[in-house]
């Protein structure tokens, strides 16, 4: 695990200058003539921090660590680099997304002392990024949970972001030694999976509700750690939705690939038995409807999701399915006859219906009941649509 | 998150007035604004906005408040259909 402790690889970056790491860093490296003379090749990199330990590889986001009396905390940078950025964009596109946790524990920001607030956090590194980018010019203590690399919300939905977890946590990391006061600042999210009162009882500390969203953190203490009612309540703006959406894209690929064999395999069936001419030139259209039903359900009902009509997501999901089943429609028009039509427009609505629905997942206000209750009538719908769509397109390559 | 409204009458959110000491935990922890204090007691005052996650329950100190909790996720669900929601040999729903 220690090699593994931050997905991320920019330690380069942080130990390019080693000027704050006072202990050894200013010490001249002993020298010889005779070394200097046999010297060749690039010039010798910078002296191994004083924190650095076998086995272990220093994360980018720490620039210094304190020490306490529970041992060495890493403090850590409140503006991302780069490379931050860079792996935000690719997690959010899928990329070393299943990995992307760092070490649970103690870690602080500025110059904490022994009454600084303590502040929980999931150990998903979008969600401490998010966290420590806040934090600037703020004196705290973060205490990391080990989330399984899950964000705040979804992993208190899972029981990670657990009561178990708080309290072990606190143990492990020996919190109690580091600071005078017995209260942890939670977000308020993980109130889904961290009861206040247990906590209470059996750790002493004394859970106190943070804001919903990390940049209302500084208000929030401001205001004598009060939280005003916008910062109790959870949003869903565009670009909060408008994120989602590679993601959602990415967990496509896998099915994807297996259904367009099966478009090409269907496609080719007709009065030859098996045409590899009309396999390519009429899958090239359902893959194009396939296509346009993603694009549809998982593209198109994020990003105007408030104006789509209806409540229930197969619907939304239908509604913008139609309107891009009539532009497939109006493309080929005069490619396809009237059977292939009506199955390509099946097969988008169908198609984009499904993914509609499949985002009540990544919302913050759809209830599970409702969304079992909407997929009860929805799902025969849509299967129905489906296999119509393809007895269509089958059956038209024998009356072409 | 007016803007947001998902399908009506089917949360399984519900609240025992009797059972409720008072203590406002479950106003602060529900993210949408479910529960008003009134009176010195809570008060279902837009039920239609509950998402079940569970939080007013998971901090009631008097057990006053229950509600099934769970994953609004279609994937999930599929699965809780096939395999059951504890899981059988066949393995355990994994939630996407």
């Amino acid at each position: 695990m220690e090699d593994n402790c931050c997905g991320n690889n920019d330690n380069k970056e942080s130990f390019g200058s080693v000027s704050h790491l006072k202990p050894f860093a200013s010490t001249p490296v002993m020298q010889n003539k005779e070394e200097e003379a046999a010297c060749c090749g690039l010039p010798p990199g910078p002296e191994c921090s004083r924190f650095a330990r076998p086995g272990y590889e220093i994360c980018g986001f720490a620039e210094d660590f304190m020490d306490t009396a529970a041992g060495p905390v890493p403090k850590i940078r409140t503006k991302l680099s780069m490379s931050d950025h860079a792996m935000s964009v690719s997690a959010r596109f899928g990329i070393g997304r299943d990995s992307y946790g760092i070490a649970p524990g103690i870690y602080c920001t500025g110059t904490p002392a022994a009454d600084s607030p303590v502040l929980v956090t999931a150990n998903y590194k979008l969600t401490f990024d998010a966290l420590r980018r806040e934090l600037s010019s703020l004196n705290s203590w973060i205490l990391v949970l080990d989330t399984r690399g899950i964000n705040v919300w979804c992993a208190a939905g899972k029981s990670l972001f657990s009561t178990e977890e708080v309290i072990n946590r606190i143990k492990v990391s020996g919190l109690d030694k580091i600071v005078s006061h017995r209260e942890l600042i939670l977000p308020q999210l993980s109130a889904t999976g961290v009861s206040a009162i247990d906590v209470k009882k059996r750790s002493g500390f004394k859970v106190v509700w943070g804001p919903v969203r990390a940049n209302d953190i500084k208000s929030f203490l401001d205001a004598g750690k009060k939280a005003d009612e916008s910062m109790r309540r959870v949003t869903f703006t565009v670009s909060e939705r408008l994120v989602l959406i590679p993601v959602e894209l990415s967990f496509l690929v896998k099915p994807t690939l297996f259904i367009l064999l099966g478009i090409f395999l269907l496609s080719g069936i007709g009065l030859e038995i098996f045409s590899i001419k009309d396999a390519w030139s009429r899958g090239i259209m359902a893959a194009l409807a396939y296509a346009a039903g993603i694009f549809a359900g998982a593209v198109f009902v994020p990003a105007v999701l408030p104006w789509l009509p209806g409540k229930a997501f197969s619907v939304k999901g239908a509604v913008t399915g139609i309107i891009a089943a009539f532009f497939i429609v109006m493309t080929l028009k005069d490619v396809a006859n009237t059977w292939e039509l009506t199955a390509l427009f099946l097969c988008t609505t169908a198609v984009s219906s499904y993914l509609g629905m499949n985002f009540t997942g990544s919302t913050p206000y759809t209830s599970p009941s409702g969304v079992e209750k909407e997929m009860r009538k929805a799902i025969p719908v849509q299967a129905l649509a489906g296999f119509a769509s393809i007895v269509l397109w089958i059956g038209a390559a024998f009356i072409r | 998150m007016q803007d947001f409204r998902y399908l009506y009458d089917v949360s399984t959110l519900s609240l025992n007035r009797e059972a409720c000491i008072g203590c406002g935990m479950c106003e602060i922890v529900c993210p949408h604004g479910v529960f008003k204090m009134e009176y010195k007691k809570a008060d279902i005052v837009d039920k239609n906005g509950c998402m079940e996650c569970g939080a007013c329950a998971k901090n009631c100190p008097s057990e006053a408040i229950s509600v099934t909790p769970g994953v609004g996720c279609a994937a999930y669900i599929i699965q809780t259909w096939i395999i059951g929601k504890n899981g059988n040999s066949r393995g355990i729903a994994k939630c996407c």
